[in-house]
């Protein structure tokens, strides 16, 4: 069999079988190194089955891939906006902002409603995470944080305490304490650590579990008093950007996005990926379970919002317009699940009928990206956090008040 | 699979993880997308009378109207 013919710069022992011949320069896990060739064509087929190949191995999942499209396609007997044809249209929306918030130096990042329905936690570039008052507008609590790009907080489910994490590679937990002259920071918890950085953080049924995902590629589940590392989750080839855990009623079951543009359905108990979709053009930035339980919808970078249906394993709608050429951060469903808010780098709000699949109306007002909208638990209201350093809330009324309230610390 | 993290792992072995997943999902139980709807469309059509982004807040339960202090800007 004839070698290649390669330019040799070096001629002596190889490295590996100490064989006298021309040496290529390689590099083995950043060390140089010099190989003959036949040593270098040897390591090249190192792990590879009888047979087996990159090419063969790609092969076969193309054709899997194909097969799993057709499976799919048999149950694809008509479109959601189709069957939803007979139902009546949304009657015209009245959702203005109610209220602005105003007191971080530098763009939020994220968001999240307390149970009470009232009070929220934001978190920010400039590090500092406030636990807010709606109603009022005040702060109740602010918590500097080590590293800046705080890119994750969340409200424990009794109220008492917060998590969030960004840069630092961790989620932290600090429970709020109601004495408003304690030193938070001191009383901080680390329980999470990842190996990058922290891009979602939610706690699960209790104040006891938290469930994270990372910029390294993995969600995982912790148990905050110890710390201790309870499951993770592999199985995305490239940053997790956000998750969302199923509505308690239907299981133990939550869902990922991220850079490798795949929505993966994870069972919480086995660590196992049931259920994957891969449908979007570009990062997804968000996911966000329907309140049914059995869908799930995603944002992505590629401008569309696209609805998934669980028990038919596919896509069933996808939001978007012509018109509409920015990347979706955040989203999220109204109480009924007939609406859908979406918040986009060109700085707005739109708001989608889920069943018919048009916008029926859109939100003004940041003045940078929008990076989270959430609704809060009660369904009454709509928060949105922005690159412009504010939040709004707003809301449905029966009589359009206006107020914008500065803070006055 | 121990679960290292994929930029860790040659492409061969991503390969070799998206395969074994791909085997796995072609198997997994499916039902016709317009049943599915059906119940969705069911599911809002009993909750969407109620949801308050759609029908808003009379001004008895409104808790952000009303006189709070602060000032209007014009």
């Amino acid at each position: 069999m004839c070698d290649q013919t390669f330019m040799a710069i070096t001629f002596g022992p190889c490295d590996n079988c100490s064989t006298t011949s021309p040496l290529m320069n390689i590099y083995i896990k950043n060390e140089p190194t010099n190989y003959c060739s036949f040593c270098v064509e040897m390591m090249a087929c190192q792990g590879l089955l009888k047979g087996e190949t990159l090419a063969s191995l790609k092969n076969e999942s193309e054709s899997l891939k194909k097969k799993l499209e057709e499976e799919r396609a048999k149950l694809h007997d008509v479109e959601l906006h189709q069957v939803a044809e007979k139902i009546e249209v949304v009657s015209a929306l009245s959702i203005k902002t109610r209220r602005v918030l105003k007191g971080h130096g530098n763009k939020v990042l994220c968001m999240d409603w307390c149970k009470d329905k009232r009070r929220l936690v934001s978190s920010s570039q400039d590090g500092k995470v406030i636990v807010w008052d709606g109603f009022t507008l005040n702060k109740e609590h602010a918590v500097p944080m080590p590293c800046t790009w705080v890119m994750a907080c969340a409200y424990a489910p009794s109220g008492c305490a917060i998590a969030c994490g960004g840069l630092d590679n961790k989620c932290s937990v600090y429970p709020l304490s109601l004495d408003k002259n304690e030193n938070l920071a001191a009383k901080k918890k680390s329980v999470a650590m990842h190996t990058n950085y922290l891009s979602g953080c939610t706690f699960t049924n209790s104040d006891m579990q938290i469930l994270t995902s990372s910029g390294d590629g993995t969600c995982a589940l912790w148990d905050v008093e110890s710390g201790q590392l309870l499951q993770s989750f592999h199985g995305h080839t490239a940053d997790v950007l956000s998750l969302d855990l199923a509505p308690s009623e239907t299981g133990n079951t939550f869902v990922s996005g991220g850079c490798d543009k795949k929505a993966n359905v994870w069972d919480m108990r086995s660590g196992q990926n049931v259920q994957s979709f891969e449908t979007h053009e570009s990062d997804i930035n968000c996911v966000k379970y329907y309140p049914s339980g059995d869908a799930f919808a995603s944002a992505s970078d590629d401008a569309t919002c696209r609805l998934y249906d669980l028990r038919a394993d596919r896509e069933v709608a996808v939001y978007q317009k012509d018109s509409i050429i920015f990347g979706v951060s955040s989203l999220d469903f109204s109480l009924s699940g007939r609406l859908l808010f979406g918040g986009y780098n060109d700085y707005t709000i739109n708001i989608w009928d889920v069943l018919k699949g048009n916008r029926v109306s859109m939100l003004f007002g940041h003045e940078n990206r929008v990076s989270t909208v959430k609704v809060s638990p009660d369904g009454t209201s709509v928060c949105s956090a922005s690159w412009d350093n504010t939040l709004r809330v707003s809301r449905a009324l029966g009589m359009p008040w206006l107020l914008v309230l500065y803070s006055l610390t | 699979n121990t679960g290292r993290m994929a930029r860790d792992m040659t492409d061969k072995e991503i390969l070799k993880m998206e395969l074994d997943q791909l085997k796995k999902e072609v198997s997994t139980p499916r039902t016709p997308v317009g049943a599915n709807c059906q119940e969705t469309i069911s599911f809002v059509e009993g909750l969407a009378a109620d949801d308050p982004l759609i029908k808003g807040v009379p001004d008895d339960k409104n808790p952000y109207k009303g006189d709070k202090g602060g000032c209007i800007i014009t």
